[in-house]
C-alpha cells in the first residue's frame, strides 16, 4: 500500500467571506506500481488533491498515510517524503531558474543532500529519461523549446529517484508530437521502473491508453473510481459533469445499436479497431 | 504565508461603505491620513481611533482579516518605533550603553506606532472595500484638473489598476512556484539569514520572468485591442455621486475641523 487517503477535506479560505469546500471526504488507496488517471473538469479538486499527496497543503480533515505511517504525525519527514512522491506541477518550466540545465536538474537531489557524485549520476539519468542528451547540458534552460523545458522540469523531479510520480496535466500546452513522447517515458518509466504514477489529465484518450485505474473528481468529491472500462460505461453521467469518454467509445456505442457485433467497453482506438475487423470477418 | 498581504485586495460583501463613490472614498482616506499628522495629543488620536473604529464596524470586513496586512509592515514599524524611542533628546528616563530612553522619546514612538498602524488600517478599509477598477476610476476623476497641465493622470490610473490588479496574480504565482521547489526539496523556513536569502533564488529567477512574460503579454493584448491611451475614451459606467456621499463629505468636514480643533486644546 503506498498511498493511503481517508476521509480527507480541504477547506479554501475558513473563517472568511471566501470559504469554500475544495474535497469533501475523499477516500481511496494506491498500489504500488499502480498507473493511475485523475480526471476531472477544472476546478473540481484535482491540483489540490494531488497537493496532499506530498503534504504540501494539509487537509482540513481525515488522515493520508504512506506505506502504511501517517504523514501528519508531528515528527514525521516531509521533506523526505516529498523526494519519494515526486510531484510535476502544471506548467512545470515555470519552476526552472538555473543558469543552465544540469544545474537545474540538481536542484532536486542536491537538496536531499546527496554526494556530489551521486547528484551527477542522477542528474545525467533524469536527463537521459527525459531523452536529453549532453548537447543540452550547458545551455541555458530559458532558450529551450516549450517541450524541451517540459522535459527539463520533469527530469528534476526525476532525479530525486521518486517511488510515486504525479504528473499534473504534464502534456498541456504541447504539441502532439511531444505529448505522445512525454507520454511514452512516463509509461517506460512505468514499465521499467515499476514507478507508481499519478497522472491528471484531460484527455480521456491518452488516460485509457495508458491508465489501469482512474478516479474522477466532481465538485471535490470522487465519483468514480475503477478500470478505464467501467469508469467509461458510465459516459453519460461523465458528460453530465463536463467530461467525457474517448471519441471512440462514442463510435463503438453506435456501431452497436446499428446491430454490429462488437464489444461495449472498448476504450482505445487498437481495441476497437481488432474488434471491428473480427466483426467484419466474422460476417 | 504570502497570502496574508491583504493590500489591494477587494473583500466582497455589501456594506455601506462599499456602496459609496470611490471619490468619496479616496477624499475619506486623504481626510484620515491627513488628521493623523495633524493630531499632537492623545485626543485627537481618541477621535481618530472612534471613526476608525466605526468605519471598520460599518464595512462589515472582519478585523482579523484587515489586521493580516499589518504583519508585512511590522519590522517598518519596529524600526522607527526604535529610532524614535533611542534618538529623541529631552528628559531622560532610563540609560543603557550608549542609548537614552528620553520622556519625548516615548511619546513620539508612541503616537508613531499608532500613526503608523493607522495609517495602513484606513487605507486597507479603501482597498478592501473598493475594486480596483472603481479606485483608480475614482482616482481619474479625482485628479482630472491636473490633466490640464500636462499631467498624464490617464496613464498613471492605468498604471496604477495593472498594478493592482496584478499584485494577487503575482502572490498566487509565487505561492505556486514555492510549492513547485518544495516539491523539489527546497526549504524556505530554516537556516541562518545567509541561507534563507540564497533559498530565494529558485522563488526569484522564476518569478521575475513570469512578471515579465505577463506584462509583454498584457502589452500585447491592449494593443491588439487598440488601446491607445486615454484621449477622447469614454467611460461605460461614469461615476454618480448620491445621497450617503453628500452625508459622507459632511461627516468628513466635521471630523478634520474636530481634529484641528483638539489639536490646539
Amino acid at each position: 500500500m503506498a498511498i493511503k487517503v481517508e476521509h480527507i477535506d480541504h477547506i479554501y479560505g475558513a473563517g472568511t467571506a471566501f470559504a469554500q469546500y475544495a474535497l469533501r471526504d475523499v477516500n481511496f488507496t494506491i498500489e504500488d506500481g499502480e498507473f493511475v488517471g485523475l480526471i476531472g473538469h477544472t476546478g473540481s479538486g484535482k491540483s489540490t488533491l494531488i497537493q496532499h499527496l506530498n503534504g504540501l497543503l494539509r487537509a482540513s480533515n481525515g488522515q493520508i498515510y504512506y506505506n502504511g505511517e501517517c504523514i501528519y504525525t508531528n515528527d514525521y519527514d516531509m521533506r523526505a517524503l516529498r523526494g519519494k512522491v515526486g510531484l510535476v506541477f502544471q506548467y512545470p518550466e515555470h519552476q526552472l531558474f538555473e543558469a543552465d540545465v544540469f544545474s537545474d536538474v540538481c536542484f532536486g537531489p542536491k537538496n536531499l543532500g546527496l554526494s556530489k557524485e551521486e547528484i551527477d549520476a542522477r542528474a545525467r539519468e533524469a536527463l537521459g529519461q527525459v531523452g536529453l542528451d549532453e548537447s543540452f547540458y550547458r545551455q541555458s534552460p530559458f532558450e529551450l523549446s516549450g517541450g524541451q523545458k517540459r522535459r527539463v522540469a520533469i527530469a528534476g523531479v526525476l532525479a530525486m529517484h521518486p517511488e510515486v510520480l504525479i504528473l499534473d496535466e504534464p502534456t498541456a500546452g504541447l504539441d502532439p508530437k511531444g505529448r505522445d513522447e512525454i507520454l511514452e517515458e512516463i509509461s517506460e518509466l512505468h514499465r521499467k521502473k515499476g514507478m507508481t504514477i499519478i497522472l491528471v489529465s484531460h484527455s480521456m484518450e491518452d488516460i485509457a491508453r495508458y491508465a489501469s485505474r482512474l478516479l474522477v473528481m466532481n465538485q471535490g468529491e470522487k465519483v468514480f473510481d475503477g478500470t478505464p472500462k467501467e469508469v467509461f460505461r458510465h459516459y453519460r453521467e461523465l458528460e453530465a459533469m463536463g467530461l467525457a469518454a474517448p471519441q471512440i467509445t462514442y463510435i463503438v456505442h453506435e456501431l452497436q445499436e446499428r446491430g454490429v457485433g462488437i464489444p461495449q467497453d472498448l476504450t482505445t482506438v487498437e481495441e476497437a479497431r481488432d474488434a471491428i475487423l473480427q466483426a467484419w470477418k466474422g460476417k | 504565508m504570502l497570502r496574508e498581504i491583504t493590500l489591494g485586495q477587494y473583500y466582497p460583501v455589501d456594506s455601506l461603505i462599499h456602496r459609496l463613490d470611490p471619490r468619496t472614498k479616496l477624499f475619506g482616506t486623504l481626510v484620515f491620513l491627513v488628521s493623523l499628522f495633524l493630531s499632537r495629543n492623545i485626543w485627537g488620536y481618541l477621535l481618530a481611533t472612534a471613526v476608525l473604529t466605526a468605519v471598520i464596524r460599518m464595512s462589515q470586513v472582519p478585523f482579523s482579516y484587515m489586521i493580516k496586512g499589518l504583519k508585512a509592515v511590522v519590522i517598518l514599524l519596529l524600526i522607527s518605533v526604535s529610532f524614535n524611542l533611542f534618538l529623541t533628546s529631552g528628559e531622560v528616563l532610563a540609560r543603557f550603553w550608549i542609548f537614552s530612553v528620553t520622556r519625548e522619546g516615548v511619546r513620539m514612538a508612541g503616537f508613531m506606532a499608532v500613526r503608523l498602524i493607522y495609517l495602513i488600517l484606513g487605507s486597507t478599509i479603501m482597498t478592501l472595500t473598493t475594486t480596483p477598477n472603481a479606485l483608480t476610476d475614482g482616482l481619474e476623476k479625482s485628479l482630472g484638473l491636473l490633466h490640464k497641465i500636462g499631467v498624464p493622470v490617464h496613464e498613471i490610473s492605468m498604471m496604477m489598476s495593472i498594478a493592482l490588479r496584478f499584485i494577487p496574480i503575482l502572490v498566487e504565482e509565487t505561492d505556486k512556484i514555492m510549492k513547485a521547489q518544495m516539491a523539489r526539496g527546497a526549504d524556505f523556513e530554516s537556516g541562518n539569514l545567509i541561507q534563507r536569502v540564497k533559498a530565494m533564488v529558485p522563488l526569484l529567477v522564476p518569478l521575475f520572468i513570469s512578471a515579465f512574460r505577463r506584462a509583454t503579454d498584457l502589452a500585447m493584448a491592449m494593443e491588439a485591442r487598440c488601446y491607445r491611451g486615454g484621449e477622447g475614451r469614454t467611460k461605460m459606467k461614469p461615476l454618480h455621486y448620491s445621497g450617503r456621499d453628500h452625508v459622507a463629505y459632511g461627516l468628513m468636514l466635521t471630523y478634520l475641523s474636530g481634529i484641528v480643533i483638539l489639536r490646539y486644546l
